[in-house]
């Protein structure tokens, strides 16, 4: 049963998307199906999640072909966890949905092409075979060309193109890093990689190889040399997409570097984590200085994503328990805060009138005072407000960061934290205390009673996430600990996967300073 | 769409001999090289030839059916035969055989399907321009 559990985050939404496509030309069960099949992914998230909190890491062979050779689908902590957040994203986002995405677009297929991309957000969460992890990244790059460029304005192919460009080099960039890997230790199993990695004679091509994986994984997450694309992309598309896309993929991007990173190549760490540090914390500052320094609020919110990938990957660099554990917690609440600030901004580009520059804002609490108070939540989060979520994830990695003595990482995330309040402060200024420049063009009371609760129900789902993480901190912080713990020594996952305790070579972190193993 | 005689009767003739032909090298897949995927661009190729010989509408009649809609079904049946091996409680997609016959069979008449199901959507919407 658990077996067929962990597969579940895969066959779920791909059945869904099947079940979709055979339903081309009947929008309204696409609706219901692209729904109901979300909220299966809901339930089985949470009990995955469960069960690896209660019996440990869960691994199953596919087609039962034994483990280094067939390919295992593994849930551990952090998989289980990022499926379960993701899932809820998927929900919400397709609730929205239902309210947003215009005919056009309907039967262009955005329901079934949606649910492709949640199974290849979820497979690359849930694989334990590095080849196979390619193949979840192309599933979901190829759905999300599909996705950002559905509806055919001139903006959305211009962006697309750039979109599609930058993701080639990325992926030509994993591919030959896989391949390189696997020449050197004829494996592709994650599990066994890091039992073969530390094994290898010349580490010094392992380094060259974990840099290739660096900027592969750095720039699907918008690390710091390689976040252009991102600003340039993800305000084009439908509001639904920009959400999720701001949401998940650049964290499927940063969860992939946590596994590599923690898993396969914890030889060489003052090397590669070294380079990792380097660019997280120039990543954090120029994302909050981009997300200052524009003038509409669709842009401002990409330069965040980008600013806080940042954060995150200073927890994977500083690489002790606690920080993989407030890496971890940053990027469940940082997945909830931008999937909402994104459906938010595009509410508010409804009643502005089809644009989100701050001359066109304004007026927010006259026309719509609960929708303030509803985008006050996120607002608040990201700004790292107490009782929110943000405070307690910028609390972690602080503590972290000074506990390993990193203070001028913990001073650059102070200043980014700083510098976001002012932001937030601006954006609150521009959108709702300003007199509007025009009267409000479309507010949500013309708009049909369920359509309009679809729009708004998710904002209020998230932003009570928000919020019960920030009043009762201590169940996800339980949890994240688990997660950092389990990426810490990842003997654990190594077992559940072969089966055996492969003893001769240490996988912890930091453990090989002596340089080759036998 | 071309408008030339000799493509059109060639094709009268070349489309019933490349869909058995796919269906060849479908059923070859199972122990020798071929299968699903090959096979399904011979299938789609024939269709397409039809297109380009008589237009994407006589194609869309002869098929009756969506591209988009076999695509689905495809994959539907690709993933269904991977639960059969919960009855004797093995894990998705493992094989199950009876006597010679076995799942992967299924499985390749998915991918088959999604196949032809897929570049039929594709030469349909690129042909589609020039023609309506």
């Amino acid at each position: 049963m658990n077996a067929w559990l962990t597969a579940a985050p895969i066959l779920i939404p791909m059945f869904t998307a099947a079940l979709c496509m055979v339903a081309w030309k009947y929008p309204v069960a696409q609706r219901v199906l692209s729904l109901l099949g979300s909220l299966a992914l809901v339930i089985v998230g949470g009990s995955l999640l469960s069960i690896v909190l209660d019996q440990g890491i869960q691994v199953v062979q596919m087609g039962s072909w034994a483990a280094p050779f067939g390919i295992s689908l593994v849930a551990d902590p952090l998989s289980a966890l990022m499926i379960l957040i993701a899932a809820l994203m998927g929900f919400c986002v397709a609730l929205h949905a239902l309210g947003d995405i215009d005919p056009v677009r309907e039967r262009g297929g955005h329901h079934p092409i949606f649910q492709v991309l949640m199974t290849g957000v979820c497979g690359a969460f849930v694989t334990g075979d590095l080849f196979n992890l390619y193949v979840w990244f192309e599933v979901m790059l190829i759905s999300s060309f599909v996705l950002l460029s559905l509806g055919g304005l001139r903006e959305q192919i211009d962006a697309a193109i750039k979109y599609v460009c930058i993701n080639m080099v990325a992926t030509a960039c994993l591919l030959l890093a896989v391949a390189l890997l696997y020449g050197v230790t004829g494996t592709l199993n994650m599990a066994d990689l890091s039992v073969r990695v530390p094994a290898v004679p010349s580490q010094p091509v392992i380094s060259a190889i974990a840099v290739l994986f660096i900027i592969a994984f750095g720039m699907k997450a918008a690390l710091f040399p390689f976040f252009f694309w991102l600003p340039a992309t993800y305000h084009t598309p439908s509001v639904s997409v920009q959400a999720i896309f701001a949401g998940l993929l650049t964290k499927v991007g940063v969860y992939a570097l946590i596994r590599v990173f923690t898993l396969i190549f914890t030889g060489d760490t003052e090397w590669t984590h070294g380079i990792l540090m380097v660019m997280a914390g120039i990543t954090m500052i120029v994302g909050v200085l981009g997300s200052l320094a524009a003038r509409d609020l669709n842009r401002a919110w990409s330069w965040q994503v980008v600013a806080h990938i940042g954060s995150m990957v200073m927890g994977l660099a500083i690489a002790t328990p606690l920080a993989l554990a407030a890496a971890a917690f940053y990027m469940v609440h940082d997945i909830v805060v931008k999937t909402n600030l994104f459906l938010g901004a595009g509410l508010v580009r409804r009643m502005a009138g089809g644009s989100t520059d701050y001359a066109r804002l304004g007026g927010l609490f006259k026309s719509a005072p609960w929708l303030c108070l509803l985008l006050f939540v996120p607002l608040g989060s990201l700004a790292g407000f107490p009782p929110l979520s943000g405070f307690w994830g910028k609390l972690l990695l602080v503590r972290a960061g000074l506990d390993a003595q990193h203070y001028v990482m913990v001073g650059l995330l102070l200043l980014t934290g700083l510098l976001t309040i002012w932001l937030v402060g601006r954006v609150w200024a521009e959108m709702v205390w300003k007199a509007p420049a025009e009267p409000p063009a479309d507010t949500l009371s013309s708009l049909p009673f369920a359509r309009s609760y679809a729009l708004v129900m998710p904002l209020l789902l998230l932003s009570l996430i928000t919020v019960s993480i920030g009043l009762q901190p201590e169940r996800l912080i339980n949890v994240a600990g688990q997660v950092g713990e389990s990426l810490y020594d990842t003997s654990a996952y190594v077992q559940a996967v072969l089966g055996t305790t492969p003893a001769p070579q240490p996988t912890q972190l930091g453990a090989l300073e002596t340089g080759a193993a036998p | 769409m071309m408008d030339s005689l000799i493509l059109r009767t060639g094709v009268r003739l070349l489309l019933p001999l490349m869909l058995l032909f796919s269906v060849f090298i479908l059923w070859r897949g199972h122990n020798e090289p071929g299968g699903g995927f090959v096979g399904g661009l011979i299938c789609a190729v024939g269709f397409a030839l039809h297109a380009l010989a008589f237009g994407v509408k006589a194609m869309r009649e002869m098929l009756k059916v969506d591209p988009r809609s076999i695509l689905g079904t495809g994959l539907l049946i690709g993933i269904l035969p991977g639960f059969l091996g919960a009855f004797s409680g093995e894990p998705y997609m493992t094989a199950q055989w009876l006597g010679a016959l076995g799942t992967p069979v299924l499985f390749d008449i998915g991918v088959y399907l999604v196949v032809v199901g897929a570049i039929l959507a594709m030469v349909q919407t690129l042909m589609a321009e020039g023609d309506e």
